[in-house]
């Protein structure tokens, strides 16, 4: 696995380079790892509350574990309507868990999504932001054997 | 029936869309060369009577756009390829399908600018699409058709705030995505505080055509005050879920009926939201409006980025009204009060009148906070959060008024 500060150092030149590091750090670690932060702080030259501020501004960055597949429902308007809910409680109930939560082994986690952008055939969800659209609860064990 | 016509995505489905050779058949690049023939200022007043105006929603003419970036060392070309409006899909059907469109348009811009350096930058959802841009400019750079201008691509994380174009170059700058004050525009100061032009891919992708055929061609298209074609995305209880291009006098009902083969499993129409979940939601008696920016503004309502949702006669407004609020909630930055407040009490009370738990005054306390966020919101996102309530309210009260408590 390579190392954060060479994935961090790696952008240093780019001009506001550092939410493209965070994006190269959660394609290895599926979160910014502890101590990540601090150093990103430091290779671009801001404060660590500012680094830290723009970790958390964006909902697709994390800076704590996630599961290696993580399941992102859609819940806007178009997909609410076409039954995102059941979707929903049928990862819920295959998972043992609730969404916004990493199953126990580290393999799973549920989050919300909104619109990915793929609404012409809902509901969508994304694994890992793969699209899979026109998802019924029926389908869910057989959109999950694919992570296996 | 009305035909489609397509200017945007005139290549779709005909050319390989990883071929820059296909591209080039198809007689790719060869606006950019003629633009590049051209006088700045002659290119700048084509695009300005062309009218071309901006697809990203707010409707600006681009070329006027263009017009007030001064003479600078260096200026910045940047694509809002953010597309964070529930219910559309064209940026990224554009894109997919025929990537040069954008490059070649991003490209004439540059030149009308004296731009040396663009950036595209992508929502976070779409890093295939990424990927696929990085391919197609890479073959724009081996070629050689880009000259000395330069294109990169940067990621967003999932925040629709940062559609918003001050936001937008926030978040390029490597901040958190929260809007600017304006003035100044970005056009004078924008990323890195220099002149930076900010379009939606749509209309970038409009330019090629427009140069290669004049601004007259492309001025008498459609709607004379919104000329042009507009790609539209089709969800709901549609019977065709599908992107299509269309000119700006086509009207409402055309769209639904005709394009969109009309309601599914033989249902009554009951409502369609056009321009993204922070556009107005129109009844059967307007579904004559042609789609063109002002007569879509005259009734109320927004043509936005072109999202057509559609919703049959068995669908709870009272319900979709509540989870577009809970997005609001969601996604408001919280950099101002009225947005940050607002969109969090508005999700509150519509979740009050959904469960039947509410009485008649609150919806007028949230009729009163809809019209202070309209005038006081920092940005778009919270001036225009109110929309889907004030027009739901306007045509679909009744629907309210049978959850409040008796
Ligand atoms: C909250 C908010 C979100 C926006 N999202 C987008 C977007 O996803 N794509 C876009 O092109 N414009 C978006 N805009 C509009 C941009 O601020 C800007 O007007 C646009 O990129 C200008 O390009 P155009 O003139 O070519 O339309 C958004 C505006 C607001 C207020
Ligand atoms: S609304 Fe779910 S993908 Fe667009």
């Amino acid at each position: 696995m390579a190392n954060f500060r060479d994935i961090i150092g790696a952008f240093k030149d780019k001009p506001g380079g550092i939410i493209e590091a965070y994006h190269a750090l959660q394609k290895e670690y599926n979160y910014i790892p502890k101590g990540a932060v601090a150093e990103a702080a430091r290779v671009f030259g801001i404060s660590e509350a500012q680094a830290y501020g723009v970790a958390t501004f964006y909902s697709y960055l994390a800076t704590e574990p996630r599961g290696k597949y993580i399941i992102r429902i859609c819940e806007s308007a178009p997909c609410h309507i076409a039954g995102a809910d059941q979707v929903i409680k049928a990862f819920e109930r295959h998972l043992g868990i609730k969404i916004g939560e990493t199953t126990p082994d580290g393999k799973f986690t549920l989050e919300f999504a909104e619109c990915v952008g793929q609404c012409q055939e809902t509901p969508v969800v994304t694994i890992n932001s793969v699209p899979y659209v026109g998802i019924t609860p029926e389908d869910v064990p057989a959109v999950l054997d694919k992570c296996r | 029936m009305g035909k489609e016509m397509r200017i945007v995505l005139r290549n779709a489905d005909k050319i390989d869309p990883n071929s820059i050779d296909d591209y080039i058949k198809a007689g790719g690049y060869r606006a950019l060369e003629k633009a590049r023939g051209m006088e700045r200022k002659a290119l700048i007043e084509e695009v300005k009577k062309a009218n071309l105006r901006g697809r990203g929603g707010a409707g600006f003419n681009a070329g006027m756009k263009w017009s007030f970036v001064p003479p600078a060392e260096v200026t910045y070309v940047v694509c809002n390829l953010d597309e964070g409006e529930p219910g559309t899909y064209k940026d990224r059907t554009i894109v997919q399908k025929d990537p040069h469109t954008l490059l070649e348009g991003m490209a004439i811009c540059a030149h009308a600018i004296n731009s040396k350096k663009g950036f595209i930058y992508c929502r976070g959802e779409y890093p295939y699409v990424v990927e696929h841009l990085n391919r197609a400019i890479d073959q724009a750079r081996k070629k050689g058709v880009l000259g000395d201008f330069d294109i990169e691509v940067r990621m967003g994380g999932g925040a629709y705030v940062c559609g918003e174009e001050t936001a937008l170059i926030e978040s390029i700058e490597g901040h958190r995505g929260e809007p600017r004050f304006k003035p100044p525009f970005p056009g004078v100061a924008g990323l890195w505080n220099r002149p930076t032009v900010v379009n939606n891919v749509e209309t970038f992708a409009n330019l090629p055509e427009i140069i290669n055929r004049g601004y007259e061609w492309f001025a008498s298209i459609g709607a004379p005050s919104y000329p042009g074609t507009k790609v539209l995305t089709l969800s709901g209880d549609v019977v065709n879920r599908v992107a299509i291009e269309v000119p700006t006098n086509t009207t409402i009902r055309e769209v639904i009926y005709d394009f969109g083969g009309g309601i599914r499993d033989g249902k009554k129409f009951k409502a369609v939201q056009i321009g993204g979940t922070s556009g107005g939601f129109i009844p059967e008696s307007l579904l004559d409006t042609p789609i063109d920016f002002d007569s879509m503004r005259d009734i109320g309502a927004t043509l936005g980025t072109g999202a057509v949702f559609v919703m049959d006669e068995t669908r709870d407004i009272v319900d979709i009204v509540t989870r577009i609020a809970k997005f609001f909630e969601h996604e408001s930055c919280g950099k101002c009060n009225p947005c940050r407040e607002g969109t969090f009490r508005n999700f509150k009370i519509m979740t009050k009148i959904n469960r039947g738990m509410a009485a008649a005054q609150d919806i007028e306390n949230m009729t009163l906070l809809c019209k202070v966020m309209q005038k006081a919101c920092l940005c778009g996102l919270g001036q225009a959060a109110p929309g889907p309530i004030v027009t739901t309210l306007q045509h679909f009260r009744h629907e309210y008024e049978r959850k409040l408590l008796a």
